[in-house]
């Protein structure tokens, strides 16, 4: 008898353990259920067709947001990316009240240490440096890591002779690391500028959203503008103008369209023709090491 | 109890002087307004740095353009689509020495603030920062800029021109030129608006100027959905020119008299002046690879990982 409670024991204390434990795991922006809804036109999707579609809607081709490691998947060739920086985080988080646990809270809803990952692979056999931003952690604001992250990874893809390729989805700048968090922008800013004058090219994709900070510094340098539909990109908030002007603002202000019309992109590109175009550029402007700057002075000499 | 609130009591008991009859009372009262006045201005916390940085009568950039400067011949426009004159760009000696001032602007009353954009500028305004800076690197002149401004401006046609393409430009622009560039912190220097005019070898800012990623106001209602937090705001933010050098970011500290700059602007020009005669005369010695690469280590070393 005793033997037998002693089984039973054993077999509920497995359950027991589960339950104690603390399940983290990765939290992707598109829930996990069987069906996801369409947040713009409402329609009931299977969430794996709908990860076959690349998140995109099949009804209304409405992009939905990726977090980076999805991103990556989409763009690089498998089995080809190398993370750089990965476990660099915040570590003085302690210095503003309340960061630290909007810090642990965006860790387990997004998988990563910080709002960007960077590092470098291969598109269609061409070599990349890319830094792919996600929206799941704390919006994706540069504090001062994503800020630095970004910056060594454009020196690096300088003394590579990469291209370079960043995608951006931001508030912002990071309010809690204040002034630090401004100057992100100047460093990210000026690393370009040297990346630029090297000859080297630089690929800004623009996605979901990309305003403040983030947008007024390396989100707009691109050699090459590109943008996912209906991608809201821009400076001041929406509610932060009406505000000023005391006027109501068309649906489509501050999309990728309507910056699109003003001139500021060279194009808006779907997902599911995204690696295609970005392989297609990177390969025109001679893929790394920028073979065409070489074809130009031999046909000189 | 705030400076503001300091100042609105001298106020208070300086009214209840001038009516006071009794001569003993009067001598009291007297002795107490002057040992308030004397302590006004000890102990400022970032608030009241932040009240005597917008205070409407500081002293604004045209007050110290004839004090700093002989002969300022304006120029305008951007070239491709207006003239933002919350922007002010132009040529000038400094002492004997051609140089190019860049400057934010913010007016004394409504009707030049209205003009000035209350100091907000547009897309036309950085791009016309960048055209006169690519000039002035092309004569070789130094440049001086001078950051008064809450912002960039929010606005409608602010976006649909690309106020963000326009100050990551200057951001990219700025770091690159290859004459020397100083920048001086005037009031307020808010957010990358501010940022735009601040690439520079040498950063310094006035006692009383405050330099922060938003206003405290905005800072409060972002983080803490509460604007009236904005003194706690403004403490946890670290926007006094002591917190920034402190940090790193700016280089020198123009000490004001007590009461702000407004109250004896000649010394304050005096001072400022002595630095940047100081500091150009090093800079301008400077070869420009030694100059760029100093300029690239000072922002690139904020905030490393």
């Amino acid at each position: 008898m005793e033997t037998l409670f002693k089984k039973r024991q054993e077999r509920l204390n497995i359950f027991k353990k589960m339950r104690n434990q603390e399940i983290i795991s990765p939290k992707k922006e598109i829930p996990d259920h069987l069906f996801t809804s369409c947040p713009h036109c409402h329609a009931n999707l299977v969430t794996a067709q709908l990860a076959k579609n690349l998140y995109v809607c099949p009804q209304c081709g409405h992009h939905f947001r990726l977090s980076a490691r999805q991103r990556i998947n989409q763009i690089i060739d498998e089995g080809t990316f190398k993370e750089s920086d990965k476990y660099a985080q915040t570590e003085n988080a302690h210095e503003f009240v309340g960061y630290q646990e909007k810090l642990k809270l965006s860790y387990q809803k997004s998988g990563l240490l910080e709002g960007v990952v960077t590092g470098y692979g291969k598109i269609n056999k061409q070599n990349v440096c890319i830094a792919v931003m996600d929206a799941s952690f704390m919006m994706g604001s540069m504090g001062h890591v994503v800020g630095d992250k970004i910056t060594r990874l454009i020196e690096t893809a300088e003394k590579k002779h990469f291209p370079l390729i960043i995608f951006c989805t931001s508030g912002g700048a990071r309010m809690q690391e204040g002034i630090i968090s401004l100057m992100q922008m100047a460093k990210t800013s000026q690393a370009l500028k040297r990346f630029k004058e090297a000859q080297n090219l630089y690929i800004s994709v623009l996605c979901d959203p990309t305003t403040g900070g983030v947008s007024a510094s390396f989100a707009m340098l691109g050699d090459i503008m590109i943008a996912e539909p209906k991608a809201l990109i821009g400076f001041a908030g929406k509610r932060v103008i009406e505000k000023t002007i005391n006027e109501k603002l068309p649906e489509d202000f501050q999309t990728a369209e309507f910056l699109m019309e003003h001139g500021f992109l060279d194009m808006i590109v779907k997902r599911d023709e995204m690696k295609s175009v970005l392989a297609k550029l990177i390969k025109i402007h001679g893929g790394a090491h920028g073979s065409t700057a070489k074809i130009t002075n031999d046909q000189r000499a | 109890m705030d400076l503001q609130q300091r100042l609105q009591m001298i106020s208070e008991l300086e009214q209840q002087a001038k009516i006071t009859t009794d001569n003993q009372a009067l001598g009291l009262l007297n002795a107490k307004i002057k040992i308030m006045k004397q302590q006004a201005f000890e102990n400022l916390s970032a608030w009241d740095r932040v009240f005597l940085a917008r205070h409407p009568n500081r002293s604004k950039f045209h007050d110290y353009l004839p004090l700093l400067f002989n002969d300022f011949i304006e120029l305008h426009g951007d070239r491709c689509f207006g003239d933002d004159a919350s922007m002010i760009t132009g040529l000038a000696y400094f002492h004997d020495l051609p140089i190019t001032i860049i400057a934010q602007a913010k007016g004394n009353d409504l009707s030049s603030n209205l003009k000035y954009n209350f100091g907000m500028n547009n897309p036309w305004g950085y791009r016309k920062a960048i055209r006169i800076a690519k000039q002035a690197e092309k004569f070789r002149r130094p440049i001086i800029t001078f950051v008064d401004t809450p912002g960039a401006y929010p606005g409608k046609t602010a976006e649909e021109n690309g106020q963000a393409m326009a100050i990551a430009d200057c951001l990219a622009t700025f770091s690159n030129l290859k004459v020397p560039v100083i920048c001086v912190v005037l009031s307020e220097g808010g957010s990358g608006g501010a940022l735009a005019l601040s690439i520079a070898d040498r950063i310094v800012m006035l006692e009383n100027a405050i330099y922060s990623i938003l206003s405290p106001e905005g800072f409060a209602s972002i983080l803490w959905k509460d604007e009236s937090r904005y003194k706690e705001a403004a403490e946890a933010m670290k926007l006094t020119a002591y917190d920034l050098k402190e940090l790193g970011i700016i280089d020198h500290i123009i000490k004001e008299p007590k009461g702000g700059v407004q109250q004896d602007l000649q010394s304050v020009v005096n001072m400022l002046d002595h630095y940047i005669s100081q500091e150009l005369n090093q800079l301008i010695k400077t070869r420009p690879t030694v100059l760029l690469n100093a300029r690239y280590e000072k922002f690139r070393r904020i905030g490393t990982i």
